[in-house]
């Protein structure tokens, strides 16, 4: 009952993005995966989430063979760093989408949707914004519907790209405390990307120290802390 | 008295009056003056007179034909410019720039061109003029060659209004809409749809402008039977060259009449959406 990450690799045209990269996180965990940009961190979270395919290596989770399914069917909340949020429709809207999209015989009626964007705006603690469009909300205020957007559709797995990185230092610090509130709160398998050492160990049970394409150490964010492994390691984790 | 200096972005008084003059008067000359004339023209004989012309059998066929053409032509340009944009925005494949280039042959081709085009491929004695005939289908100097004809001059209008804003767009949106489970559908009408909207009206109010006023690759196929393949333009130029000149101003009036109108409606969209659209352009 976990998520087993095995040799996943990926080439975009003739650039190794990620080159086996394996992991094991134990179900309900929440794993950041840190390094600094052309790491292949976001291309590992992209594969997660089935908007990039790998060339080779597998997935498991729990017991579902996670590579061979659409994204549309992993039920898999992504949070993108530039919120991706539909800009034609209103707050409540955006957090409903993955109900109303739902085949019929799986889709809640209007009134549960209704209750359930309800419960995720004070979740995400924006009560009273649910008739505004994106374009009306800070980068905050958006990041917290694409949030609430993400576990609308009960996530078996919440996988965040950068999410705090386009918002400022005291936001970020909120939202990554909220963030952690919510994972503890759903139980929700988290993977994290993040270029801020700070941030992934602020947040996370397990880090993943990524390097071309490689993870170079995985463990305890204390333990990652005392003992880096690589020179790599131990450079990234001092600048 | 104060002496007033002049902002670094602001021209001496004298300048801007003579370029505002010559802007002016180059639209009331080319513009404004002979759309007047074509009213003036058209109405010359009271209004009476012109709905006289208009009742008239061969410009109410034109007007028909001119509807049929881009009644076919403009859906089906909207489908491929939905299409083609999709594909070339949302997807990398070899000979993308290739396929964009191709979409705007029908920009840089002459009409006329165009137009000879389908009489190479359609006419008698063209590619497939023998076998056409021999099963008895009228392409050419009949309604099917017009209507190709139009279509293919009005391709590019639709996609190309397209691409830039999709490229812009980007597929984030689609991305998070496949996440939370939408089929491809569904992420078509619930979210590229809404997001493209405006620029796929403009797109379309072009392409039906153009397709009601196209002149040239229609002369070539259309073979001018009165009443019959002539289109409104067409029938302009034939009532024209007949020394009806009540008739040929009555039927440029209408013709002007249907692009002002198409300009009015893009205007009254503008107008209307004005919050929408600044919306759509903030991210």
């Amino acid at each position: 009952m976990s998520l087993t990450v095995d040799s996943v690799a990926k080439k975009f045209g003739r650039f190794p993005a990620l080159n086996g990269a394996s992991f094991v996180a134990p179900q309900g965990g929440f794993v950041s995966l840190l390094g600094p940009s052309g790491s292949g961190k976001t291309t590992l979270l992209r594969i997660l989430g089935g908007l990039e395919f790998a060339d080779s290596g597998s997935v498991r989770f729990v017991d579902l063979n996670w590579l061979d399914m659409p994204a549309r069917t992993r039920n898999a909340g992504f949070v993108f760093q530039q919120y991706a949020l539909f800009k034609h429709m209103t707050v409540a809207d955006n957090i409903a989408f993955g109900l109303k999209v739902r085949p019929r015989n799986r889709r809640p009626s209007s009134a549960d949707i209704h209750k359930r964007v309800t419960e995720l705006l004070d979740l995400v603690q924006l009560s009273g914004l649910e008739a505004r469009y994106p374009s009306q909300l800070s980068g905050g205020q958006r990041q917290r519907v694409a949030l609430a957007r993400a576990l609308a559709i009960e996530p078996r797995m919440l996988l965040l790209d950068e999410p705090f990185g386009a918002l400022d230092a005291k936001v970020r610090k909120e939202l990554r405390t909220d963030l952690r509130r919510i994972h503890d709160h759903a139980g929700v398998t988290t993977v994290f990307v993040t270029h801020d050492q700070e941030e992934a160990f602020a947040v996370a049970d397990l880090v993943a120290v990524m390097k071309d394409g490689r993870i170079e150490q995985y463990g305890a964010p204390a333990d990652v802390r005392r003992n880096p492994t690589t020179a790599f390691v131990s450079e990234f984790l001092s600048a | 008295m104060k002496k007033r200096f002049l902002k670094p972005t602001e021209d001496p008084l004298w300048l801007r009056l003579f370029l505002g003059a010559v802007a002016i008067a180059f639209i009331a000359i080319l513009l404004l003056l002979p759309l007047a004339l074509v009213f003036k023209e058209a109405f010359a004989n009271g209004i009476g007179a012109f709905w006289i012309a208009i009742k008239e059998p061969d410009t109410l066929a034109s007007v028909r034909l001119s509807l049929i053409a881009a009644g076919i032509a403009v859906p089906l340009n909207m489908v491929f410019g939905i299409a083609a944009a999709w594909c070339i925005t949302k997807y990398d494949f070899p000979g993308k720039t290739f396929l964009v280039t191709l979409i705007d042959l029908p920009f840089s081709v002459s009409p006329v061109v165009a137009g000879l085009i389908y009489v190479l491929v359609f006419g008698a004695q063209g590619w497939f003029g023998r076998s056409l005939a021999d099963n008895n289908i009228h392409i050419l100097f009949a309604v099917p060659g017009i209507v190709l004809a139009t279509i293919f001059v009005t391709f590019p209008f639709v996609a190309r209004e397209l691409i830039p804003l999709m490229a812009d767009q980007g597929c984030d949106e689609e991305e998070a809409a496949a996440t939370l489970g939408a089929t491809g559908l569904q992420t078509f009408l619930r979210v590229t749809l809404p997001n493209i909207k405006w620029g796929l009206l403009y797109g379309v109010l072009l392409c039906n402008a153009r397709a009601l006023g196209e002149f040239g690759a229609v002369s070539v196929v259309s073979g001018h039977i009165r009443g019959v393949t002539n289109t409104m333009p067409l029938h302009v130029q034939l009532l024209y060259d007949n020394y009806d000149y009540p008739g040929a101003f009555t039927v440029a009036a209408l013709l002007a009449m249907l692009a002002l109108l198409t300009l009015a409606l893009k205007s009254l969209l503008e107008w209307r959406y004005a919050d929408e659209l600044a919306a759509a352009h903030r991210h």
